[in-house]
């Protein structure tokens, strides 16, 4: 059975990507221990929330330079995927863990598109990735955010609000998912799985 | 825009689904965990946990029967009802629930909205308002779950949606209670109304009856999502044959 590390740093939603990696049949591990982080065969970063609260915590916990530094499988979800960049906008700006190249910034509200950027919304493939084997071109995701990070050479895959939102993205053994696919039913649940299908 | 989503508010007593007309006279239609898999098996986008008897009895949330709803879907879904700290909420989400919903308690200390977003995020946080029409306005009344402790709050409806969403809501729930268990359709005038004053997600509630009216509050008040209840739990319509008509009038929703 595939084994999987979710960091548990008070600044996520561990309980519900710890049951749908359950659900998947994976042996879920909870940690924050910084040589137990280092040492997992997969690393997966939820978040919700305020960026620089998560970064407080990360930092607090010792964790910032064993995620940094890891180099198996390493999956960020929601705020953990606004995470993998350099910077974030948010409050009066916040350094991140500077990943992936590029700053996170605010959504800004318009007709018909309120923010938070709350609900489902369509992922279109931008390249093919083990990562969305099996998930369609057309699948529905679940998204829930204000702050979204910059499309470039890292997007896998985009939704549309407004303007391209990079959905997933991808750099070296680091992956991102801006919704959650804990709580995005079926297209979800296969990128999880593929998630612990990797190589690790 | 995301697709519009179709929301069952399942309130809840003691485990069991329980539906009122007009919050009052309460029937047993099932068990809450049998009813949330069935509604996420028909496609519901999300659904609304509504503990009918925490808030007015004083009472807290049962956070193990939080954990099993979570454990059981693989849609989100909020919990309302007898949240009245920013510790309660904890709790809550950290038993795997994505949002939580707060009435009366923010009413009686409005900080609550901003102390719950600052900890957890604005997308945590849904403020839900039981608004009643009283002549040409609308205003918010409180303690809705209990018929005799039930009362207007004194504040207009469309300000205090303005006001909560200043200190941090990330969405609102505006339940019509005019129109609250009756199937009579939205009331398009208020929701539109609200839906012009914010820029977070509103969420309609209260008078879905039928098909027609899930398209007309759609078209009509653009709200993000429509919250029902009876309408889903009598068997009157099926989330698959609402999402079809729906599809078919030209409103995007997820299959």
């Amino acid at each position: 059975m595939t084994a999987v590390t979710v960091v548990s740093y008070g600044a996520g939603n561990v309980a519900s990507v710890q049951f749908a990696l359950e659900r998947l049949g994976a042996t879920v591990r909870l940690n924050a221990d910084p040589g137990e982080i280092a040492d997992a065969d997969r690393l997966i970063l939820p978040g919700v929330g305020a960026a620089g609260y998560a970064m407080a915590r990360l930092s607090d916990l010792g964790l910032v330079a064993p995620i940094r530094a890891f180099a198996r499988p390493l999956l960020g979800v929601c705020l953990g995927q606004q995470l993998l960049f350099e910077h974030s906008e948010e409050g009066s700006g916040t350094p991140l863990l500077g990943l992936i190249p590029g700053v996170v910034h605010r959504l800004e509200p318009g007709p018909d598109r309120p923010i938070p950027h709350m609900g489902w919304s369509r992922l279109s493939t931008v390249r093919p990735d083990p990562l969305l084997d099996g998930v369609g071109d057309e699948a529905w995701a679940y998204f829930v955010h204000s702050y979204a990070c910059p499309d470039g050479d890292a997007t896998l895959a985009r939704a549309d609000y407004g303007g391209p939102v990079p959905a997933v993205v991808r750099r070296a053994n680091r992956w991102g998912c801006q919704f959650h696919p804990e709580r995005s039913a079926a297209a979800g649940a296969r990128i999880l799985k593929n998630f612990l299908e990797l190589p690790a | 825009m995301t697709a519009r989503r179709i929301i069952p508010c399942l309130d809840v007593k003691d485990g069991r689904v329980v539906k009122g007309v007009r919050f009052e006279g309460h029937v047993d239609m099932g068990d809450a965990a049998d009813l949330a898999a069935r509604y996420r098996d028909q496609g519901a986008d999300e659904l609304v946990f509504y503990d009918i008897t925490a808030s007015p009895e004083g009472r807290t949330l049962d956070y193990g029967w939080v954990r099993d709803i979570a454990r059981l879907l693989d849609i989100p879904f909020s919990v309302a009802g007898g949240i009245r700290s920013v510790e309660q909420a904890r709790r809550c989400l950290d038993n795997g629930a994505d949002k939580v919903s707060i009435n009366s308690p923010a009413l009686e200390r409005p900080e609550l909205i901003s102390d719950m977003a600052d900890r957890f995020g604005a997308q945590c946080v849904v403020v839900g308002v039981d608004s009643k029409r009283s002549g040409d306005d609308w205003l918010v009344h409180q303690y809705t779950g209990d018929p005799t402790a039930s009362r207007g709050s004194g504040r207009r409806t469309l300000d205090w949606i303005v006001e909560a969403q200043a200190l941090g809501a990330g969405e609102i729930v505006l339940n019509c209670m005019d129109e609250d268990g009756v199937r009579n359709g939205y009331d398009i005038d208020q929701l539109s109304a609200a839906r012009a004053r914010l820029t977070i997600p509103l969420v309609a509630s209260g008078g879905a009856g039928a098909a027609s009216h899930f398209l007309g509050v759609f078209e009509q008040a653009g709200v993000s999502g429509a919250l029902a209840a009876s309408v889903f739990h009598s068997g009157v319509l099926a989330i698959p044959e609402l999402k079809t008509f729906l599809a078919d009038s030209g409103v995007e929703v997820r299959p």
